[in-house]
């Protein structure tokens, strides 16, 4: 492996690195508390800063253009800013883990089949029992995505190639083709689901309301409390395994932690969004560039840069198409995919 | 190790003026068997249906002779899907035992070097956005030939994106991966703004499908597959040496840079033309080849019988979706239930030994 280095312990330029970090964090907050006012005022009907502010704001108003802004920002704007935060931050963080946990550098939570699976259980439950509403379906995406991701998750891992970073791709590819061609099948024989997953499987933070994005931070904040708590150990199992039980890591206890929160964290924010592929692998590469191998830093790092990335595809999409809309999974793709290649044209992987 | 490659230096070689190769007994016998197997699903495939026809009678009209009725349902109802099963099966089962050998991974395949997801892609263009309908009754060969274009030209970006001194298979199987992303989202976007019927037929063309072949796809298929057979078969006697590492094949005089790029584009192209007679029929050109090569007892994939066991499998697997399951399924949907699992098979045993 060797492409995550670990970082030796330098006495003199430590307090200068904490720094930079700190500054690097500060920044990266306020340029995302700026993508998130660009998102409330950006889109079909353009926003000043005060119509958003006013459309926030509690104060009565009897004039007519002040319902109609605050229509827009409350049940439209808000709701959509708020999912691309908590979904950006939990596919950084969950694709920052996954890395980690696999010490694989193109490890994503796209790649793991927790996409095709999450599908998958919605068109089932869709045909089966006919369900419209996202929220209903919502419970079923997360339990289809968390089976396939712990399924390929564990096929990856057996025996030999469970270092190789091509394993991981491989056994998800297997997976997601697989679930993908059931899909299909259950799809073309009841055109309710054939209907909803091809918008559902666009990946999308719009048009989904707080009934749905509530549960959803619920289990993204679960995932968020196990991966801040499994950070230190992560360092430690970075260093190998043999290392990591030496300083007495519970090696087992610390991965089954781990591939929990990744699997609460990419199942929720697939559940909601439907899949969006490429963000956790390449937000978890920019921050390590940031950062550097300390995952202490390295995951809310991503965490930012995640909400961020998603939150200016999602604005994207807007502007590119108007007046229609790009769903902010494919910008993310269609940014994504380049990105990844110029990573592995780089070299920045080698087979094991 | 040693002990094969003793034993393949004293197999008898045979030279034929400019062409020699070894001669394998066994990989011969098990090419006809499985030739002999194809023919005869194919025979069995065609008699299934509405109007049964027994066996021997098949043969009989497949072979030249049978009765005018028969004639009539074999030769301009049947045939045109039997064949474009067969052709479409040979395409993706040569076309996987070339990319695994040149990546020199059993899992290099088409589909992962997102080839099928390219044609897809300007497939799904053409049926959601230049008006639907009117693409279709343009006549397929509208459609079949533009899948190929952009099967070829996604396999063409692949290769010179991963191109860098020289053609990794690690990063062309990871170049891959990301191309098809890019493609599989421009076709789900694709899908979000079409039409709801528009998005049916597209995705039962996306899923493989060999539904409604007319003579006119298969003609098509059928000479463009048959033209690059004969170039594989002339490249693949240089192609041998490859095996033994770049610098073994220069210095027994083959430009292994050109032979490879050549067999790379016959793969390409051969995958396109399956494409665009089938649709993105998934996993055929990943699991024939292995399964060729375990028969053969070959270290790597041996062409012939790869073509032949992809030939198999496909009309097979066509045979299994339109009558034993209780809906109708597209003959994509059966092979990646075949597929999916083989390939995580394929995985987990490379990954024990």
């Amino acid at each position: 492996m060797g492409t995550i280095a670990v970082e030796r312990p330098v006495p003199r330029g430590v307090s200068e690195a904490r720094r930079r970090r700190v500054v690097g964090s500060v920044t990266l907050v306020l340029v995302l508390l700026v993508a998130m006012v660009v998102s409330l005022a950006v889109g079909a009907r353009a926003l000043t800063p005060a119509e958003v502010w006013r459309g926030l704001s509690a104060a009565p108003d009897p004039d007519q253009r002040l319902t109609e802004i605050r229509l827009i920002v409350r049940t439209v704007r808000v709701p959509r800013t708020v999912l691309a935060l908590v979904a950006g931050v939990a596919l950084g963080v969950g694709g920052a883990l996954i890395q980690g946990y696999t010490r694989n550098p193109i490890a994503d939570t796209g790649l793991l089949g927790v996409n095709s699976g999450a599908s998958f259980a919605v068109v089932l439950v869709i045909a089966l029992f006919g369900f419209a509403d996202p929220f209903q379906y919502v419970w079923f995406a997360f339990l289809g995505a968390a089976v396939a991701g712990v399924v390929v998750f564990g096929l990856a891992s057996i025996g030999r190639g469970a270092g190789n970073p091509l394993t991981l791709a491989l056994a998800g590819q297997g997976v997601t083709v697989f679930l993908a061609a059931m899909t299909t099948a259950v799809a073309l024989s009841d055109k309710a689901s054939l209907n909803a997953l091809r918008f559902w499987n666009a990946g999308s933070v719009a048009g989904v309301g707080f009934d749905v994005i509530r549960p959803v931070i619920a289990f993204i904040a679960v995932g968020l409390v196990l991966a801040l708590i499994t950070l230190p150990a992560l360092n430690l199992l970075n260093l190998g395994d043999d290392v990591a039980r030496g300083l007495g890591v519970n090696i087992v206890l610390s991965r089954t932690v781990g591939i929990a929160a990744i699997t609460l964290l990419a199942g929720a924010a697939t559940a909601a969004c439907g899949p969006i592929a490429f963000l956790g692998l390449m937000v978890a590469h920019m921050a390590r560039y940031l950062t550097g191998p300390d995952y202490r830093w390295l995951v809310p790092y991503a965490g930012l840069l995640g909400a961020i990335v998603l939150l200016v595809c999602d604005i994207v999409g807007r502007l590119l198409v108007r007046p229609g809309e790009l769903d902010a999974g494919v910008v993310v793709a269609l940014l994504g995919a380049p990105f990844f290649a110029a990573l592995v044209w780089r070299g920045k992987f080698k087979s094991a | 190790m040693t002990g094969t490659e003793v034993k393949a230096s004293v197999t008898p070689g045979v030279r034929l003026g400019p062409v020699s190769f070894v001669w394998r007994p066994w990989v011969v016998c098990v090419t006809l068997l499985l030739a002999a197997a194809t023919f005869l699903v194919f025979c069995v495939s065609i008699g299934v249906g509405d109007f049964p026809i027994g066996l021997s009678r098949v043969i009989a009209t497949v072979v030249g002779g049978g009765e005018q009725v028969d004639r009539f349902v074999i030769m301009d109802l049947r045939m045109p899907r039997a064949l474009a099963g067969l052709v479409v099966g040979v395409a993706l089962g040569v076309s996987g035992a070339i990319t695994q050998s040149i990546a020199r991974n059993p899992l290099a395949s088409p589909d992962i070097l997102g080839i099928t997801g390219g044609a897809g892609a300007v497939a799904v263009f053409l049926v959601t956005v230049s008006g639907g309908t009117a693409a279709a009754v343009e006549g397929s060969v509208g459609l079949s030939g533009a899948a190929l274009a952009g099967g070829l030209g996604t396999g063409l970006l692949v290769y010179f994106l991963a191109w860098r001194r020289g053609i990794d298979g690690f990063r062309l199987i990871l170049i891959g991966i990301s191309v098809s992303a890019v493609m599989e989202a421009i076709t789900t976007w694709l899908l979000v703004t079409a039409d709801i019927r528009d998005v049916a037929r597209a995705q039962a063309w996306l899923v493989g499908s060999l539904d409604n072949r007319s003579w006119n796809d298969v003609g098509v298929a059928l000479w463009c597959t048959a033209a690059l057979m004969v170039v594989v078969t002339v490249v693949a006697f240089q192609f041998k040496p490859l095996h033994l590492g770049d610098d073994v094949a220069a210095g027994l005089g083959v430009r292994y840079t050109r032979v490879r790029a050549v067999l790379l584009l016959c793969a390409v192209l051969l995958a396109g033309v399956a494409v665009s007679a089938a649709g993105p029929v998934p996993f055929v050109a990943l699991v024939a080849p292995q399964v060729a090569m375990r028969l053969a007892k070959c270290p790597t994939p041996p062409m012939a019988a790869s073509g032949m066991v992809g030939a198999l499998l496909l009309i097979g697997a066509d045979l299994v979706a339109r009558t034993a399951l209780p809906i109708t399924l597209p003959v994509g949907v059966v092979t990646a239930v075949i597929g999916g699992p083989f390939l995580i098979h394929l995985l987990v045993r490379a990954n024990l030994r």
